[in-house]
């Protein structure tokens, strides 16, 4: 249902991962955009080394963070992030690069794991492993079904539907089998004997790659799909891949799926074979007027400016720069925001696409129904935002909305639908915590 | 000739019919309303505001009737004078009434706090505030979209167009919390009035380290605690690197005023050769 065809503009596809360069201090974020921040473990002046677990999971909901550079810790401080607010940090000066023994660093592919279903979780948990597609959604509690229900079938989202980024394509045509490796892993951990992994038919060398590989592995199941915007939503990847619809307000596990992110795959691979905790992950940087697209695999906590700038520097078009893709990423108030477990990828735009058009009245053309994934009406939706009618809008139910901005998209008067989609839902969100708490 | 007065003897006759069955059913279906309510009602200003907590004028008349005392009822915008006549028709005593004011907590306007993005979305500091956290460095100070301008009913509270920050108009401003309640940085409160609108308080909401904050704002309250010290009067608290004034407790002595090292706290309507200017 629903969708938009936006234009993919992948111009960094093919282009080879390479290390980013260590920044002399890394900033390494506590807090995550879901689940409680965590607590830091390390005070000013303790030695760190690199996969030295620096902060503590607040809750179940929450996630461990890890040290992704060696050196002396100098202060505990807020810092700001892509989300435009600061947020509780680590700050490192960066001495040597040292790892922890227990890292295994050899290139050598682990294939064999004799852990149980409860041992991997563990490990992933400890880890500090996120959902790597931005929500950063720890995964831990997704491999934890709910009492009473049972995980049926496992889909991996390679589908990577926003334009311009291709850290997830290349991360496929790199590290194929090591991805194919961390699948079975998760499926042993959900003990599911099948996994289907989703892939756009853009990315025809990476379906072919995976393809070829998968045939070794047992019940992994390599599907092409069609090019659509937000496919890589969880919802919208599980109608296209097994053809269930998810009833409004429950989780994937209700239709007895789990949905995981192709980077999170490999992720889990490295924590579970290699012992190496979630401390860097690829990003794209890219943007129609960038010389130099390219992939990275940076250090979490490397200031974007420091890879921009290894990458050729800010265009001087440059109108906005924006952490993660054109549809769902965040313009950034700064490039001193570090790379947290969520950034997919810096994306520059040129001026005068940045730039807002004059917003118009809306002509009931219902482009924005049709493109909604989420069969909502945006159009309504926006008219009861701005009157404050939260009743009205949970009733209209606003809460499945998935933020994909298709709305905003397709509207001919340039109506700033998502916008006030985004405050009615988080409106509505707080009220309906507030009933919830009174109970 | 004929057909017109058929036409008026008709509706005449309709006209009559029905005004025999309004009056019956006016009588069978009358609801009793108490006549006091009424009366309070009138004597109320009938902005329908709701300062008072009750929906509109009518829903804090039907309160004050219906309440055995009149203990924490009372119409912000009327004061005392309302209260008394209220007081007066019903038969009971009103409850004093202190007077309060709106008083936004922030003074970064665009010279000492300047803008490092642009912001061009909908107009709305709501929205804003849900994105990120403002054209400035300081993530707790205002965003200057004027959601409080909106909706505020008596023309008391105005965004300055050069200092992009809130003004309130002390004469019109009746406290009726709506501005409080409509900004989404918790940025403005109400203050009690004090002798003759004399008033200190703190111009800063910044909740972060005094190193970072004087990065993006130069009259930020860095929480040094020297206010806190200098107070002889316990009225000053600083938690999470922020001071607070308690406005019940202070006796206007001014000593914290000439500690503040960043000139975070502002003292108005003092007289004037006694005063630091407040714009300065």
């Amino acid at each position: 249902m629903g969708g938009i065809h936006p234009k993919t503009y992948k111009f960094s596809a093919g282009k080879q991962i390479q290390a980013a360069p260590i920044p002399n201090q890394a900033i390494i974020p506590l807090g995550h955009y879901l689940g409680g921040p965590s607590l830091p473990i390390v005070k000013a002046g303790d030695r760190v080394k690199v996969g030295q677990m620096i902060g503590q999971a607040s809750g179940f909901v929450s996630a461990n963070v890890h040290s992704s550079v060696s050196g002396i810790v100098n202060k505990l401080d807020s810092h700001i992030d892509a989300s435009g607010y600061n947020v509780p940090s680590v700050f490192i000066d960066v001495q040597g690069d040292e790892w922890l023994e227990s890292i295994d660093r050899s290139i050598e592919i682990g294939r064999e794991c004799t852990l149980t279903s409860t041992e991997i979780i563990k490990k992933i948990s400890e880890s500090g492993i996120v959902g790597l597609g931005g929500a950063t959604f720890p995964t831990h509690v997704k491999l934890t079904p709910p009492p009473g229900k049972k995980a049926e079938i496992l889909i991996i989202n390679a589908v990577e539907c926003e334009p311009y980024l291709t850290c997830d394509h290349q991360l496929m045509l790199e590290k194929t089998e090591e991805i194919l490796i961390g699948i079975t892993i998760l499926m042993k951990a959900i003990q599911v004997e099948k996994a289907i992994v989703g892939i756009e038919n853009n990315k025809k060398d990476a379906i072919d790659l995976m393809k070829k590989y998968a045939k070794s592995f047992a019940g992994i199941e390599i599907m092409s799909l069609q090019v659509q915007y937000p496919q890589g939503g969880e919802k919208q990847l599980i109608d296209a891949s097994i053809g269930r619809q998810i009833p409004s307000g429950s989780l994937p596990i209700e239709v007895g799926a789990v949905v995981q992110n192709v980077g999170t795959t490999f992720a889990v691979y490295e924590a579970v074979q290699k012992n190496k905790p979630l401390i860097e992950r690829v990003i794209t940087i890219t943007g129609k007027s960038v010389k130099n697209h390219s992939n990275y695999r940076a250090r979490l906590g490397t200031p974007l400016a420091n890879i921009v700038d290894h990458a050729g520097g800010i265009p001087e078009d440059t109108g906005k720069i924006v952490a993660g893709g054109p549809m769902m990423g965040r313009a950034l108030v700064s490039l001193e925001v570090t790379v947290a477990k969520g950034t997919s990828g810096v994306l520059f735009i040129q001026t005068p696409e940045a730039a807002r058009k004059k917003m118009q009245n809306c002509i009931r053309c219902t482009k924005c129904v049709v493109a909604c994934p989420m069969g909502l009406e945006p159009y309504l939706l926006m008219s009861q935002s701005e009157r404050s009618m939260w009743t009205e809008m949970e009733k209209d139910r606003i809460m499945d909305c998935i933020e994909c901005g298709c709305c905003s998209f397709c509207c001919p008067s340039n109506r700033p639908l998502l916008d006030h989609l985004r405050y009615g839902k988080s409106s509505v969100g707080k009220i309906i915590r507030n009933r919830q708490t009174k109970k | 000739m004929n057909i017109f007065l058929i036409s008026i003897l008709t509706l005449l006759f309709i006209g009559a019919i029905s005004a025999v069955i309004l009056f019956f059913v006016s009588k069978r279906f009358q609801v009793f309303e108490n006549p006091l309510i009424h009366q309070v009602e009138i004597a109320l200003p009938a902005v329908n505001c709701g300062g008072c907590g009750y929906p509109g004028c009518h829903g804090f008349a039907v309160a004050c009737v219906s309440a055995e005392s009149l203990h924490n009822l009372v119409c912000t915008v009327g004061g005392k004078a309302t209260m008394e006549n209220v007081a007066n028709i019903l038969g009971k005593t009103a409850s004093p009434v202190i007077p309060t004011h709106a008083v936004v907590h922030c003074g970064g306007n665009c010279e000492k706090r300047p803008r490092n993005n642009y912001y061009d979305g909908v107009s709305s500091c709501a929205i804003a505030h849900n994105l990120y956290g403002g054209e400035t460095g300081c993530t707790f100070g205002c965003l200057g979209l004027g959601d409080c301008e909106v909706v505020c009913k008596f023309d008391a509270l105005h965004i300055n167009q050069v200092t992009k920050l809130p003004e309130i108009d002390e004469e019109k401003c009746t406290s009726c919390n709506a501005c409080v309640k409509a900004c989404p940085k918790s940025i403005i409160e109400l203050h009690n009035k004090g002798i003759e609108s004399h008033r200190i308080f703190v111009n800063c909401v910044n909740k972060d380290k005094g190193e970072t904050i004087l990065e993006s704002c130069s009259v930020a309250c860095i929480g040094c605690e020297k206010c806190m010290k200098e107070c002889a009067y316990d009225a000053i608290s600083v938690t999470n690197n922020l001071a607070f004034i308690d406005s019940y407790k202070c006796t206007l002595c001014r000593k914290c005023v000439s500690v503040c090292p960043t000139n975070a706290i502002v003292e108005i309507n003092f007289p004037l050769k006694m005063s630091k200017s407040f714009e300065n």
